[in-house]
């Protein structure tokens, strides 16, 4: 038969960083078909080669049976691919009418598209206005514009990039009325997602990738949950290699916690609520985009969290700022290194000023001591081998595992009592990826806490001797990994709901 | 009629006329997401090259197309740094300015004690001659009308055209426009060069109607009080021609303003367009945080990486 | 089609080059101007460049109008560090001059050590507040700065010539819009004997390096660079990026007024409704020249000003317009501004239809 898409090992780099490895699968016409896997595992790449946005290194694509290799999404679209971008491409101050006019080629504003936009929403049941301003919309509603947009140019693969991660449950139901009368219609879909129990619901088709490799395509009504959470995540051995485990009393805590965010892509937080005592590594795990940021941005102290629910050594923080904390000695290591962690055309050693308590002594009555603050670049650089040509290189000019040690090891260098760390090894090589794991124990076998907040399971249970799982912004508690731990943390990143 | 009256009513629009050039010029850049602070300087280049082609080919429509073409060059200065080489938006700016008006002074050095035949007031059969309306209305230089059109061409782009659309998608998000796989440096390049030479016919204006000599530095800072108009406009066309004659109409009153017993109130009296184009900035904003109503372009000076 | 790609590592070889190129360029472009004009290239060139360090007189007129410039920019280079686009330093300069001469004018004939001083305070807090109108209007509602600050320049220019025309004219004067000199006490003192130059020059040259040790030494001043390179960054340090907002804004504001006040007490004199001569737009070309470094503006407003000196001896020897100087000035700063990106970009000519290029 002939498939609506075939891709055949389709291998594409960034740099040093492997994004899609050989992958090769089909998609059938009229089928839902999703592609599945963490952050990080390849779909963004794989999706933006399909869409004419990149090209691929190696492999080939085949469009019903012939060749097909874009070379920008014009030509993307004149074959008939459709895609509904994650965080959107609207256009706030245009109408819905404007909208999707700009989305569609050799279409110019008129009454009959306005006629033509109307049909196409009660058609699909997805009810919009077009006249209406689209910065006045609802995310819901705003996707709901994506989707005609791409519907109007008559597509035969609609691809949709985690379509309901903004979405309440009942607008979910909604959008899957659509999607099945889609493919009633003829209209394949590519359902990119993490979410394991909304693909179980409706697709039939599926392809796991890790790692940038594919791992397989299958039926997800036909295996078990846990089968497919192992495919995606991979078997992972729980080792503990932690020496020295003393636990003292509670040293931070958050206390319900309530967030709405400002931002309309945003997860809003509920109801958080998490221990750590002294001595203790507590974890994190979750697939980007839960909720991590917000919460981290909390905890850092960029946004201020509602009084008394950050208690920290007895003391209310909510309201004090990340300069403030440090002070106390909570210390920081954010996921983003250029731009948030590090100024990337500033030197290392300006680079250790961002995390400067009174105890480093790097400032005397806000004077800075360049020799002091050079001293401890050169320490960390030294301790936790840096590779860099000296210390006042850019920031930029360094790998990511350099540069992620570098700002692992400004921190602690300031022997933290509480350490906050996110993404403690994305995008580092193994080597210093070891380094890392190894200085975080140390730190806590000397008493102090560390919270790591990660989507790598296999780092968090290596390091962690407790877990939790945050999921749509709510937190669990803490998961008896006696039990099935493995199973329960699975489940609870892949959308089951947290009670 | 009052005479009075009429010869007030044609200086406001002698005085607006070369403001709506540039002013509708700069809005077509803003819309696209590009702040231009070249615009005096693009302005005082079409003046010069406006005059010195009149002076020594007599012939207006040629004066008129090199003046377009000088703003232009300019204009392609300005674009291809800040658009290919990605340099500092407002350092450029300044820089075309001042190069322009050195250029400018530089080349009129040798026209400054001549004078040129002026483009006249036109006179439309029937429609000029009609009572009140006439003289009041019918009776302008043809660049005057031109600027009415000009707005009303860039309207009618802006908001009936496809590719008036993507101009202003652009300026909106110039991040999702691309990710759709419009070209916004084209786009930007292209509105930039009419932006210059919209400037250049304004300069133009003020060489060849306004006072038929050439002055060293005679916009007078007029490229700026564009840049001023465009924000009190709004960013709507239309609105540009009525910031134009209050603008132009308060030059015009201070200079009666002394015939009317009134001297030092004058310059306050000309303060008042910089302040209202100030407050209608903090409106804009207090507005558009509770409506999500966005006027001012969402990537205005804001630099686009094109990544992959 | 003309590319960009981004160099993995900083060229040290163009951060040297650079100015250098630009310069060259400079040249080579005003000899073929000059050329196209019929004016003699190697003899404007001399007037241009080299007349104005020959004799003391040009010389020390070069000072005289290097220290308004360098006082300005510096201000003005904290800003732009910080992302604040301070364009209203000319505003901020009449304002000064109309607050420190009111108050010399207030004094006049009361003779002290301390009237100068008062003179210039008001001037740095008259400037100060000018400026603060920006950073109110921004840190409340987010308005873009480069719009409020020209429009407060055409404010600030009308009240100069509001003020000279009716509160602060010469009583003695015939009508003329001018106020009256400023007595002894109110005027600056000399430097350097049978010269202009005055102590305006010794205070920016001092400013000059305390605005270096303060920004490589004073955490306050760190942060000023960094709210500029990564907000989110400054963030994650604590640091408020109001306080960089307001911070810039009163600096380069006061800075701006106090040289206003300066060249009121000073070369002119006086107050009058032309004083604000455009130091205020072309000091952001000196701070740029100058890659925003407070010791390098001591020699990018040294180069300025060596470009007016030697425009108006232009003007004399060969009847050349004045403004000669700032075709100098607009093109240096383009190829500047144009090879500068070469220290971060290489600049690839391709002519491949590539997927992903535009």
């Amino acid at each position: 038969m002939k498939y609506q898409l075939e891709l055949n090992g389709i291998s594409k780099s960034f740099g040093p960083v492997q994004a899609n490895n050989g992958i090769s699968f089909a998609i059938k016409p009229g089928s839902i078909h999703a592609l599945l896997g963490e952050n990080g595992a390849g779909k963004s790449t794989l999706v933006k080669i399909i869409y004419g946005s990149v090209g691929p290194d190696e492999g080939s694509m085949k469009w019903y049976g012939d060749s097909f290799s874009p070379n920008n999404p014009f030509e993307a679209r004149e074959k008939g691919v459709a895609m509904v971008f994650q965080h959107f491409s609207l256009f706030e101050s245009l109408t819905v009418a404007e909208n999707i006019v700009l989305g569609l080629d050799d279409v110019g504003l008129n009454d009959s598209i306005v006629n033509k936009i109307e049909k196409y929403s009660i058609q699909y049941g997805l009810s919009i206005n077009p006249h209406q301003v689209v910065g006045d919309l609802s995310v819901g509603q705003r996707q709901r514009v994506e989707i005609v947009r791409c519907l109007m140019q008559n597509p035969k693969l609609l691809i949709m990039d985690e379509p309901t991660s903004v979405l309440t449950p009942n607008e979910v139901t909604d959008l899957f009325v659509t999607l099945r009368k889609l493919a009633e219609d003829g209209c394949a879909i590519l359902y990119i997602s993490h979410k394991l129990e909304e693909v179980r619901q409706i697709c039939k088709h599926a392809t796991i990738l890790r790692e940038g490799k594919l791992i397989k395509n299958c039926n997800p009504q036909e295996h078990s949950k846990d089968e497919i959470a192992e495919m995606m995540i991979g078997k992972k051995i729980i080792k503990l290699t932690r020496k020295n485990i003393k636990h003292g009393e509670e040293i931070f805590s958050i206390n319900n916690l309530n967030l709405s965010s400002e931002d309309m892509f945003g997860v809003n937080l509920h109801d958080i609520n998490l221990s750590v005592r002294k001595g203790s590594i507590i974890g994190i795990a979750g697939v980007a985009g839960n909720g991590q940021d917000e919460l981290m941005r909390m905890l850092i102290g960029e946004d201020r969290a509602p009084h008394s629910t950050l208690i920290f050594k007895g003391k209310d923080i909510s309201k004090l700022n990340s300069h403030q904390r440090r002070q106390l000695s909570m210390f920081f290591v954010p996921e983003e290194r250029l731009g948030h962690g590090a100024v990337p055309n500033m030197g290392l050693d300006e680079n250790m000023l961002l995390s400067r308590p009174s105890s480093s002594r790097m400032t005397r009555n806000h004077i800075i001591d360049w020799n002091q603050v050079r001293r401890l670049a050169k320490d960390v650089i030294e301790t936790f081998n840096v590779l860099t040509p000296s210390v006042s290189a850019e920031a930029q000019s360094l790998s990511g595992g350099n540069l992620q040690k570098f700002m692992v090891g400004r921190e602690l260098i300031q022997s933290p009592e509480l350490l906050i760390i996110a993404q403690p090894t994305w995008g580092v090589d193994p080597g210093s990826a070891n380094k890392i794991h190894q200085a975080l124990t140390d730190l806590a076998d000397q008493g102090s806490s560390i919270l790591i907040i990660s989507q790598d399971l296999d780092e968090i249970l290596s390091l962690c001797e407790q877990v939790h799982v945050i999921n749509n912004g709510k937190l669990s508690p803490s998961v008896d990994m006696e039990s099935n731990g493995l199973e329960t943390i699975s489940q609870l990143m892949l959308g089951a709901s947290i009670q | 009629m009052n005479e009075l009256f009429i010869q007030i009513v044609l200086g406001i629009s002698i005085a607006s006329t070369p403001l709506i050039f540039a002013a509708i010029g700069e809005l077509v850049v803003e819309r696209s997401g590009v702040l231009n602070l070249g615009v005096e300087g693009m302005m005082i280049v079409g003046a010069i090259t406006g005059f010195a082609v009149q002076f020594h080919y007599n012939n207006v429509v040629l004066a008129v197309l090199a003046s377009i073409v000088a703003g232009m060059m300019l204009a392609t200065v300005f674009a291809l740094l800040t658009q290919v080489l990605l340099t500092n938006h407002v350092a450029t700016g300044l820089a075309l300015t001042l190069f322009g008006l050195g250029v400018s002074a530089f080349w009129g050095r040798t026209y400054s004690k001549v004078t040129v035949d002026r483009i006249d007031a036109i006179s439309i059969p029937g429609l000029s001659d009609l009572p009140v309306v006439g003289p009041l209305v019918f009776s302008y230089d043809p660049l005057f009308y031109l600027s009415i059109m000009a707005v009303s061409l860039v309207w009618y782009f802006l908001n009936k055209t496809k590719k008036g659309l993507i101009l202003r998608a652009i300026g909106d998000n110039h991040d999702a426009a691309h990710a759709i796989g419009h070209k916004v440096v084209r786009y930007r390049f292209l509105a930039i060069l009419f932006g210059g030479a919209m400037a250049g016919l304004g300069g133009a204006y003020l060489s060849l109607v306004q006072v038929p000599i050439w002055v060293e530095g005679m916009t007078a800072g007029r490229g700026w009080i564009a840049l001023a108009l465009v924000v009190f406009a709004s960013w709507q066309p239309f609105k540009v021609i009525v910031g134009a004659l209050i603008f132009g109409g308060i030059s015009i009153l201070q200079l009666h303003a002394q015939g009317f017993g009134v001297n030092v109130d004058a310059q306050y009296l000309s303060m008042l367009p910089y302040l209202m184009t100030i407050i209608v900035l903090v409106t804009l904003r207090v507005r558009s945080k509770s409506k999500s109503d966005r006027v001012m372009p969402h990537c205005l000076g804001k630099v686009f990486h094109s990544t992959q | 089609m003309i590319r960009l790609q981004t160099r993995t590592n900083n060229s040290n070889a163009m951060v040297f080059l650079s100015p250098i190129l630009a310069l060259t360029l400079t040249a080579l472009s005003t000899f073929f101007i000059f050329f196209l004009a019929g004016v003699d290239g190697f003899g404007a060139f001399y007037v241009l460049f080299i007349e104005p360090l020959s004799t003391k007189y040009n010389f020390s007129e070069m000072l005289v109008k290097a220290a308004p410039l360098m006082m300005i920019a510096l201000g003005l280079s904290v800003g732009f560090r910080a992302g604040v686009w301070n364009i209203g330093a000319e505003g901020q300069y009449t304002v000064g001059a109309i607050v420190g001469g009111a108050v010399g004018l207030y004094f006049y004939e009361v003779e002290g050590f301390w009237v100068l001083p008062l003179m210039s305070l008001a001037a740095i807090v008259g400037g100060m507040l000018y400026a603060g109108i920006a950073a109110f209007l921004r840190t409340k509602f987010q308005v873009n700065e480069i719009l409020v600050t020209l429009m407060l320049t055409y404010v600030a220019i009308l009240l100069l010539s509001a003020m000279v025309h009716g509160p602060l004219r010469d009583p003695d004067g015939f009508n003329f819009p001018e106020s009256r000199l400023f007595h002894d006490s109110a005027t600056l003192p000399i430097i350097w004997e049978g010269t202009r130059v005055h102590i305006g020059l010794a205070l920016a040259v001092i400013f000059s390096f305390l605005t270096y040790f303060w920004i490589k030494k004073h955490i306050s001043g760190v942060q000023i660079n960094i709210s500029g390179s990564a907000p989110r960054a400054a963030k994650f340090a604590g640091f408020d990026e109001n306080k960089a907002v307001w911070t810039s804004l009163l600096i380069s504001g006061g800075l701006a007024g106090l040289a206003g006040l300066l060249e009121a007490a000073g070369p002119v004199g006086q107050l009058v409704p032309h004083l604000p001569t455009g130091y205020g737009f072309t000091a952001i070309i000196v701070a740029f020249l100058a890659r925003l470094n407070p010791l390098g503006i001591i020699f990018s407003s040294l180069l300025i000003a060596l470009t007016y000196i030697g425009g108006e001896n232009a003007q004399i020897t060969y009847d050349l317009p004045s403004s000669i100087t700032s075709i100098f000035q607009g093109m240096l700063l383009f190829y500047f501004l144009a090879c500068d990106v070469m220290i971060r970009h290489k600049i690839i000519f391709s002519f491949s239809k590539n997927i992903n290029h535009e």
